[in-house]
């Protein structure tokens, strides 16, 4: 059996799932600062996020972003056409349209689980750090980036790991609808159509080998998690 | 006549169905110390936290050198940096150094060089006696430390006047006095300061004045002097007779 198409859908998983992971990560945390936002509309803004992309299918959000966008004009993702994303993306030899509609899937979906892991961070501050900044007279940004983040991204991480692994393992329905082509679980496909005649066994290997190809991603970040978990509790 | 500091008009407040501050009227002079002391539950820390806005009002006025507390924002952060607060639990932040947590507000606040703030946060370090310990972090302290440690993070800010919220409360019983005597070299400084208390000596010996608060209410202020020896009122004597008879 080829080796060749495992790395390759290896790479454009982990590609995928690197930017996404990135841009869940700062979209999850601008809502979560919107969430604890003094001013009422934007906590309102940040709660209505949370309770749309929390509670619909992520297949839902996939198939919008792949077939919804497009209908809306976007066919080539120009609104992504952020420069320097565009260069690392060319650079990739992904700068094509759906690898793009999968990122913004991904990113927007996950960002609400990200948001509440941060929030949850947030939650176990003490409130008197905040009450703390604010006295000195600290504005509520430079209260959340130098005295209440710092401290919260302790208590978040592990879930945030969590959240991250989850999405690492999302991205293959990213794959299986269309939304990638040529991604880790995509190769299952390629392998697949391609057999001839032992395509029985061909079929059982391609799963097993894509399956460890997700656990070569997914469980040293487990055992990171772990390891950073216990760090935490030694310094307690 | 000294023009003054801080004043409260009619301050009402209510915690749901409690009523926290009835009708509270105080004025703090510049320069003035002020001991409020009473009963828990009196409404003394939420009349503290008020001058700075972390209680809010429901009605009444709040006038800080001259001007009304302003509402969430910009206006109202550079008011609370003009205002030093010294809380309870410390809230040193648990992240930086002693001296980070000294130097924070001058540099993000204020925009002072790292340079200036560090040497004036040195400077207060070893006023408050902890000097040698800028480098530790909160945790490494002891509570006195602790607590000396956040009174030079509030004068950090060279406020106008420092709010103090039962800084002794939480401390064991000999570290009381070594916070107590940064507090009364303020005061002989000239400070402006409203003291949330229940170490009676330090009314005594370092109040202009003592206000008594009692369910929420203002009930009587008189110098520590008079206070102390002649109570005008009879929930400030029955106090007084429990906290002063062991």
């Amino acid at each position: 059996m080829p080796i060749q198409p495992f790395v390759d859908g290896f790479l454009v998983t982990l590609q995928l799932c690197v930017l996404a992971a990135i841009g869940a990560l700062v979209l999850g945390a601008l809502i979560a600062a919107l969430r604890v936002s003094p001013i009422a509309p934007l906590r309102a803004v940040g709660t209505a996020y949370v309770t749309v992309f929390r509670n619909i299918p992520l297949t839902v959000v996939i198939f919008f972003a792949a077939f919804g966008l497009p209908e809306l004009g976007m066919t080539h993702a120009d609104f992504l056409k952020i420069p320097v994303l565009s260069e690392i993306l060319t650079q990739l030899k992904m700068d094509v349209p759906f690898f793009r509609f999968a990122v913004i899937a991904l990113v927007t979906y996950t960002a609400a689980f990200v948001c509440e892991a941060f929030r949850a961070g947030i939650n176990a501050v003490s409130p008197g750090q905040a009450e703390a900044a604010r006295s000195l007279g600290l504005t509520f940004t430079q209260n959340l980036r130098f005295v209440v983040f710092p401290q919260a991204w302790k208590y978040a991480i592990v879930p945030l790991g969590s959240v991250i692994i989850a999405m690492l393992k999302n991205s293959a329905l990213a794959g299986a609808l269309g939304g990638v082509s040529g991604d880790l679980f995509g190769t299952v496909d390629t392998l697949i159509s391609s057999s001839t005649v032992e395509s029985a066994a061909t079929t059982l290997e391609a799963f097993i080998g894509v399956s460890i190809g997700y656990l070569i991603m997914t469980v040293p970040l487990g055992l990171f998690l772990d390891r950073v978990e216990k760090k935490r509790a030694m310094a307690r | 006549m000294p023009e003054p500091l801080i004043e409260l008009n009619a301050v009402n407040k209510w915690f749901g169905s409690l009523h926290v501050l009835r009708d509270v009227n105080l004025t703090v002079d510049r320069g003035e110390v002020v001991v409020v002391i009473g009963p828990s539950g009196s409404g003394k820390s939420t009349l503290c936290r008020a001058v700075n806005r972390l209680e809010t009002i429901d009605s009444g006025t709040i006038v800080f050198d001259g001007k009304p507390l302003p509402e969430e924002g910009r206006a109202l952060a550079r008011l609370r940096s003009e205002v030093g607060m010294v809380f309870q639990s410390f809230n040193l932040f648990a992240h930086l150094t002693i001296l980070d947590n000294v130097t924070l507000g001058p540099i993000k606040v204020r925009g002072e060089s790292k340079q200036a703030a560090r040497e004036r946060a040195m400077a207060l370090l070893d006023r408050v006696g902890i000097g040698n310990q800028a480098l530790k972090h909160p945790a490494q302290l002891s509570g006195g430390q602790q607590q000396r440690a956040a009174i030079a993070r509030a004068l950090a800010m060279q406020p106008k006047a420092m709010l103090f919220d039962e800084p002794t409360s939480a401390l064991d019983p000999e570290m009381v006095g070594e916070v107590l005597d940064v507090m009364t070299s303020l005061a002989a400084d000239g400070m402006t300061m409203i003291v949330v208390t229940h170490e009676m000596g330090f009314a005594r010996h370092a109040a202009r004045r003592v206000v008594f608060m009692a369910d929420g209410e203002l009930v009587e202020q008189a110098s520590p002097a008079e206070f102390f020896g002649n109570p005008r009122s009879e929930r400030a004597r029955d106090f007084l007779s429990k906290v002063l008879q062991h």
